[in-house]
């Protein structure tokens, strides 16, 4: 069972308390932009084994939403964090870097 | 003019703790910046309370106020009083970026009283309700089973839940069944 801190209210929110959105931090590319870049933001997704950053939604309590770095091999949760951030925040960075040196997830890394 | 009417018309259990819906509650939902002068003047002006802390209930003798998110209240005043209320806050806040809503009739209300209150709502929400986890005063937005709803405890050991009034059937009977007499687990006891 997946446990997540929702950082809004502060519950230890079980799995099914909350809804997963999919991965964390993607960059739109909207009109204007080449059909490649469409495509690849459109279709592709990352799908590691380790160190993952997600979205969810505390969608039975506060019902807002917010970012999660876990690690999808072991479901150590790493922290959770605001969604309003395009990046994952230093402490977070840290805290995965502690249990994971030398982790990369698209282009952040430890 | 119509006479309003709760769900399930107070419908009541008595098993290990005593189920009741208890009738018409008014409700309001009041969006905005929580911790702006106007908004914690508004709440005080309609409810007699202060702004509640993070998963907290303030109640007062005209109302009472709880804690749904970081931009959300939910107002509890006499269901008779809920026009003048909104239409209330609407003056005090105007201008302020802020939404308050009638929703008294969206949602119904039930109370869970007796000794094995605790367990009765620890059975189907999934809430630490340890005493010294989840004491008076204290609110909670959760699921129950499969329906969401909110629940805080009073001073006298009842529990209050809120739901959808579309699912009140459906709450009435997941507590109903919770709080057989022959559903005993005693962890809290």
């Amino acid at each position: 069972m997946l446990i997540l801190e929702c950082p809004y209210c502060g519950v230890h929110a079980e799995e099914t308390e909350l809804q997963a959105g999919g991965e964390a931090h993607l960059k739109r590319f909207g009109p204007g932009s080449s059909d490649e870049a469409f495509h690849d933001y459109l279709f592709l997704r990352e799908n590691p084994r380790g160190v993952h950053l997600e979205r969810w939604r505390h969608v039975n309590g506060c019902g807002k939403w917010f970012h999660a770095a876990r690690c999808t091999q072991t479901l150590e949760v790493f922290g959770t964090y605001r969604a309003q951030t395009s990046a994952p925040p230093q402490d977070i960075r840290d805290k995965i870097t502690a249990k994971r040196p030398g982790w990369t997830w698209r282009e952040f890394e430890g | 003019m119509s006479d309003a009417v709760s769900a399930l018309n107070g419908a009541e259990f008595n098993g290990l703790a005593k189920v009741v819906e208890t009738g018409l509650g008014g409700m309001i939902t009041l969006r905005g910046d929580l911790a702006s002068d106007r908004i914690k003047a508004a709440v005080k002006a309609a409810t007699g309370t202060e702004v509640p802390a993070t998963r907290r209930i303030a109640i007062g003798a005209a109302g009472a106020a709880a804690w749904m998110s970081p931009d959300e209240l939910l107002l509890m005043v006499e269901y008779d009083r809920v026009g003048a209320v909104v239409a209330k806050l609407g003056e005090d806040l105007a201008g302020a970026h802020h939404m308050a809503v009638n929703v008294s009739d969206a949602r119904a209300c039930f109370a869970v009283s007796g000794p094995a209150a605790r367990e009765v709502i620890a059975k189907v929400a999934p809430v630490d309700l340890a005493p010294g986890q989840f004491e008076a005063g204290d609110f909670r937005r959760t699921r129950f089973a499969q329906v969401a709803g909110a629940f805080w405890l009073d001073e006298a050991g009842v529990f209050h839940i809120v739901c959808f009034r579309s699912v009140a059937a459906y709450m009435f009977n997941l507590l109903s069944t919770a709080a057989h007499p022959h559903a005993k687990v005693g962890v809290y006891a």
